[in-house]
């Protein structure tokens, strides 16, 4: 049985005088540990994929289900993380990074506890705690967005273009920095991006999807080296180039077509 | 290295003093418009160029406040209005704030209401003084309904506008985590909007004084309204300017206060 089991979703959206079929017919599983991205030009329907499969978005048609249940946000099942931080600016970090388990009602020592180590492993000392987030750089800030999501231990964790507003030094850094910390607590993650070389330095299959409306294009395996090594190793592995450019193919053939 | 330092230096401090003078000449040139305004004054009063009876002048007004003091009678009107004022202004920008937290929460309610609250907006709530009299019976609830009712449509108006604006991306987050409904007010709405709700509090003290100065003037039994309308009636001017100058002072006062309470929770 899958872990994650998304079948048949179709989804328009309405408008006064438009509607707009953003996805259609799309069937994927997903294994408890695994990696995987959503690759695609802007506009094909990644976010509403992630909106329907975190059930924010009621799909028009079709079903989401996570270990053979729908998908309930009150039960701290997902977690989400957005492509700017969206961290709120008014609460210090240590407010932000608890903010999930007090709105659960799970904040207890314990809790708080791990969440204030996540935020140590991320490499942010306890000094930033009483900080607010327009002190701390981009960087420090997806970061902290991270441990929030996080700290209340969600069995599936979704990452919509997180690394997308971050200088390319620090989204290679982060794309580690979350590769290992996702490694270690064995999390299931679904990647949504827009970079072919951050889909395959991370993941462990990618799912191309066509635009207008979005569909499943093509589904890529990664080889057992890549996926065993850090992002930033697999962009440096001899096997990368070969797969990028065969990604890299595909695409151009989707803008052609 | 060192003498471009002093260089530096020499023409900061240059430039310090360029406007420490400027800001002289303005204190000059402002206190020159005061002595002049109010010697005219006096002078073309005094010459009888103006009709003392109706103008009055600057010593006579003097004069009365200093008696009015002295009877207490000043503070007490003072004291009132002031009152009337401040529970006006909080009653209006609270209501008008909760207004708009339950438009917010009903969109289709604020559907509903929308070409009531644009009637309600345009119409000058003054002219529901009357009524309100009549309902509330004459005294310190009428005044207070007034000073209120003059700022609460506008507030909501306002401040719903500013809860819709806000980045649906944070609630997005809160519902990540099961947010209810009123968590997300509560974390996100709210707090991303305490901005603006400070900002109409200002424009409210404003509005809150006409109000109440209209109220005054239809209750006719204490408060500053009352003083300019008595001295109308009986036609002694110099209380009606008196009032008016207590007034534009305490008006100032209050704007002032509601501005530093705006910076301090601003900065925060
Ligand atoms: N709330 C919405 N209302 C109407 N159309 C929408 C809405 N959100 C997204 N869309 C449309 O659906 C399509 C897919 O959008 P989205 O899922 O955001 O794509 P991506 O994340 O891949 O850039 C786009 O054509 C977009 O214009
Ligand atoms: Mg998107």
């Amino acid at each position: 049985m899958s872990f994650l089991k998304v079948q048949d979703i179709h989804h328009t959206y309405f408008t006064k005088d438009t509607a707009t079929t953003a996805l259609s017919d799309i069937s994927l599983t997903v294994e408890e540990g695994e990696f995987v991205s959503f690759l695609g030009p802007s506009g094909c329907g990644k976010t509403t994929l992630l909106s329907i499969i975190a059930s924010l978005i009621k799909p028009t048609e079709g079903t989401v289900l996570l270990e053979n249940k729908p998908v309930s946000t009150s039960q701290n099942e997902i977690g989400y993380m957005l492509q700017q931080d969206y961290l709120f600016p008014w609460k210090t970090i240590e407010e932000n990074i608890l903010l999930g388990l007090k709105l659960s009602k799970q904040l207890n020592d314990q809790t708080k506890n791990y969440a204030l180590t996540l935020l140590n492993q991320m490499g942010l000392n306890d000094d930033v705690k009483k900080q607010l987030p327009k002190q701390l750089s981009g960087g420090m800030r997806q970061r902290v967005a991270l441990v929030r999501t996080l700290a209340t231990e969600p069995k599936l964790l979704m990452l919509d273009e997180p690394f997308s507003a971050l200088d390319y030094q620090t989204k290679l850094k982060l794309e580690d920095l979350v590769s290992n910390t996702l490694d270690e607590f064995g999390k299931t993650a679904i990647l949504v991006t827009h970079d072919i070389g951050e889909a395959i330095a991370m993941s462990d299959r990618v799912f191309l999807l066509s635009p207008r409306p979005g569909r499943i294009h093509k589904t890529f395996e990664m080889p057992t080296e890549l996926r065993g090594s850090s992002p930033f190793a697999a962009r440096n592995h001899e096997a990368y180039p070969s797969i990028f450019q065969t990604i890299w193919k595909e695409l151009e053939s989707l803008e052609q077509g | 290295m060192n003498k471009d330092n002093n260089h530096v230096e020499l023409l900061h401090n240059q430039y310090i003093k360029s406007l420490k003078l400027e800001n002289r000449w303005v204190r000059f040139y402002q206190a020159i418009i005061f002595l002049v305004f109010f010697s005219g004054w006096e002078l073309l009063s005094k010459k009888q160029w103006i009709d003392p009876l109706i103008f009055s002048s600057p010593s006579k007004i003097t004069t009365l406040l200093i008696n009015k003091i002295q009877d207490g009678t000043l503070i007490t009107h003072i004291g009132v209005t002031l009152t009337e004022t401040i529970l006006g202004f909080i009653l209006g920008t609270l209501l008008g704030t909760i207004l708009a937290a339950i438009l917010w929460w009903s969109p289709f309610l604020s559907k509903i209401l929308d070409p009531y609250l644009v009637i309600l907006n345009a119409m000058p709530k003054v002219a529901l003084g009357p009524v309100l009299i009549v309902a509330l019976s004459p005294g310190y609830p009428s005044i207070i309904a007034m000073g209120a009712i003059i700022s609460i449509i506008i507030t909501t108006i306002v401040v719903y506008t500013a809860f819709k604006e806000v980045d649906p991306n944070y609630l997005k987050v809160l519902q990540t985590f099961g947010a209810t409904k009123f968590q997300c007010f509560k974390e996100a709405i709210l707090p991303a909007c305490f901005p603006t709700i400070i900002s109409t509090l200002k424009v409210n003290v404003g509005l809150s004084w006409v109000g109440v100065i209209v109220g005054e003037f239809l209750v006719s039994s204490k408060g500053l309204g009352y003083m300019i309308i008595y001295g109308f009636q009986v036609f002694n001017f110099t209380l009606v300017f008196l009032s008016l100058f207590v007034i534009a002072i305490f008006a100032t006062i209050m704007y002032q206060l509601v501005e530093l309470l705006e910076k301090k929770l601003i900065k925060e």
